[in-house]
């Protein structure tokens, strides 16, 4: 009899993605859905989906979701937890979502410190409306509104959110991590479980932004956009842990 | 004996496995199509696999399903 070492979660509907060939959300969608199933925590989960890529997420997670408008996702989220506070309520949104957007939200939700998980995937570019440049566009990117490359002349330095979040005395916990390999994978996996068992834990706004990949709108492959994210992405976006509360009061 | 199965109708054919597996044993299949129209990955050599799960944990359809013994 053969032993399963490895299949998919339950949190995870058999519904196939939308997503593009190779497109990160999967990785992320996974990894999500596996943390809170291992916290056991499916019952309690409710998901927050962003305007952009993500938004049918509802129809992949195994639980309770809620569709925000653009960018208000950590609004709603706050809204949700505040009501019901024994449920485990997760906010999944993209760059153009978040860091745009939806700036304000997940600042003020940040400084209030609400007790609840924002997960950020960052590709660097507009997904679903077709390749625009985004607040994240690195300096040079090509993208359908900055065809020859970001300028910084005219739109400026790309925004680093997970520092910025960081700054905020509320947050309890926030990293950034990548899927451009396995090992980063796993390490993604690791955060993301410990920002869930923070919040079963009652402590406070914890942050993971993880960079992940477009093929389509870079106009690259699946493997070539792993790579992208090795050399160009991560030197500007360097992965680590940028605060955490539980380091800082040992 | 450790091997993997892919759903040949959940794989989009992006190469990620093929990229991540250790022994080099996954291919995009050169023959089968999906219902999509893709080329789904496919094992070319079971007895080499080693349960690792590198290829399952890099595939962002959850296709793969992997087993030892």
């Amino acid at each position: 009899m053969s032993q399963v070492v490895f299949t998919k979660t339950n949190m995870l509907t058999d519904a196939i993605t939308h997503y593009c060939p190779g497109c990160g959300h999967g990785i992320v969608h996974r990894l999500v859905a596996e943390s809170i199933e291992e916290l056991g925590m499916n019952d309690r989960a409710v998901g927050i989906s962003p305007v952009g890529c993500a938004v049918f997420a509802y129809r992949y997670f195994n639980c309770d979701n809620q569709v925000a408008l653009h960018g208000r996702a950590p609004a709603v989220a706050t809204g949700i937890k505040r009501v019901s506070p024994e449920a485990i309520v997760f906010t999944y949104q993209g760059d153009g979502d978040l860091a745009s957007i939806g700036n304000a939200e997940v600042n003020h939700a940040a400084a209030r410190g609400e007790k609840f998980v924002t997960i950020l995937v960052n590709n660097g570019i507009y997904g679903m409306t077709g390749g625009q440049m985004a607040p994240t566009t690195l300096i040079g990117q090509k993208a359908t509104t900055s065809p020859q490359g970001r300028s910084v002349e005219r739109a400026g330095f790309p925004m680093k959110v997970a520092e910025m979040i960081a700054t905020h005395e509320g947050v309890q916990f926030c990293e950034r991590v990548a899927v451009n390999n396995t090992a980063n994978i796993l390490k993604a996996k690791k955060a993301i479980k410990k920002a869930f068992q923070n919040q079963v834990d009652g402590k406070g706004f914890n942050f993971i932004e993880v960079l992940s990949t477009c093929p389509t709108n870079w106009g690259l492959d699946a493997i070539e956009s792993m790579k992208w994210v090795e050399e160009k992405m991560i030197p500007y976006y360097p992965l680590g842990v940028l605060k955490d509360k539980d380091q800082e009061a040992k | 004996m450790p091997h993997i199965k892919v759903d040949a109708e959940i794989c989009k054919g992006c190469g990620l496995c093929v990229r991540a597996c250790p022994k080099k044993i996954l291919r995009l299949s050169p023959t089968v199509l999906n219902q999509k129209g893709y080329n789904p990955a496919e094992c070319v050599d079971q007895s080499q696999c080693t349960a690792c799960r590198s290829c399952a944990l890099t595939c962002p359809d959850v296709a793969i399903t992997v087993y030892k013994d």
